[in-house]
């Protein structure tokens, strides 16, 4: 398990690079290392699909927001230190460390007990109830494909928000072209 | 030799070098997501990862030869119509369980032995829609964000 602190560690000190520095290409290539490293412990954590999905999402994130930030004239932010800010984060810390210690004060138990009665069920049935080798499969496109179809229709809604925002030429500002063009 | 060197500097998109290696690879990049959803079943991976995959490999061309090129392969229009057939067609299967059972009812779970590549009924189905409308969408707002805002400040520019 030394290896997840390791990464956990590089996790942090990306996302600290990935605030702090000034350059916003650098910021983005420190969050796509949080990323990767993010994947890699999903893997340690044995998650392949998790693993697979946060990968491929991350590049694609990442390429879009290169993309998008290369784009814009803003290649640099100005970074103003607020002290009020980081007390505040620094308490909410606290709280949160104190709020564990009270909740937990044996300490956590191991990862993955106790096994809960329903994902207790899946590994056994779903074999011979969808006929799927991947457990992960059949449970978000058999057992629970409303959540499935509920997470494609939130995609839907973005991709079409998107598209109607950021499209090249409104109706009504092509129509005043071609009558000042006329 | 000149001639050829000229009209490698007009066209748009990145370097040789980078076109060279998007050439070899995208193929690759292409298979494997289509392995992701079709294998979605038996081996980690599913129709989202898959669709994703499939998706920046048309991300991957559009990035090295321009927008006019990808766009003689797979346009905008196109990648609607593609998201739209995707989210019917995964509405459909959930639809067509009505008629056995319910909603989501796996009605085709009788068919394939497990482990096989044709088995689990409807699941291979929905990675399949899942991956069209996963695929389609990202490579839209891929467009849509980067390469029609790109073509407008140009516009501005002149």
């Amino acid at each position: 398990m030394v290896e997840l602190y390791v990464l956990l560690g590089l996790m942090i000190v990306g996302a600290v690079i990935a605030t702090e520095v000034k350059d916003l290409l650098s910021a983005v290539i420190a969050v796509g290392v949080v990323g990767l490293a993010l994947s890699i412990v999903f893997l340690l954590l044995m998650a392949p699909d998790v693993a697979i999905t946060q990968i491929v999402v991350e590049i694609a994130a990442v390429i879009l927001l290169i993309r998008a930030t290369l784009n814009t004239d803003i290649s640099a932010r100005s970074c103003t230190g607020r002290p009020f800010g980081a007390v505040m984060g620094l308490a909410f810390l606290g709280l949160g460390v104190l709020a564990a210690l009270v909740t937990f004060p044996q300490g956590l138990s191991p990862f993955g007990n106790p096994l809960m009665t329903v994902s207790a069920f899946y590994p056994v049935n779903s074999m011979a109830g969808t006929g799927a080798t991947n457990v992960v499969s059949a449970v978000i496109l058999d057992y629970r494909g409303y959540d499935t179809l509920g997470e494609a229709t939130v995609l839907f809604t973005a991709v079409v928000g998107v598209l109607t925002v950021m499209r090249a030429t409104g109706r009504k500002e092509s129509q005043d072209a071609g009558e000042s063009h006329e | 030799m000149q001639v050829r060197a000229m009209s490698k500097e007009h066209e748009p998109g990145m370097s040789l070098i980078v076109k060279t290696v998007t050439r070899l690879t995208i193929g690759l990049i292409f298979l494997y997501g289509i392995y992701i959803v079709l294998h979605g079943h038996l081996t980690p991976g599913g129709g989202f990862a898959g669709g994703v995959i499939v998706a920046l490999s048309f991300i991957n061309l559009t990035l090295a030869f321009g927008g006019s090129a990808s766009s003689k392969v797979f346009s905008l229009d196109a990648a609607h119509m593609v998201e739209a057939l995707g989210a019917i067609m995964f509405l459909a299967i959930a639809l067509l369980g009505l008629q056995w059972g319910g909603f989501f009812d796996n009605f085709l779970r009788s068919d394939g032995e497990p482990g096989m590549l044709v088995s689990a009924g409807i699941i291979p189905l929905a990675n399949i829609a899942i991956c069209m409308k996963v695929g389609a969408g990202i490579f839209a707002i891929f467009l849509t964000l980067i390469v029609i805002q790109k073509f407008e400040g140009e516009g501005r520019n002149r």
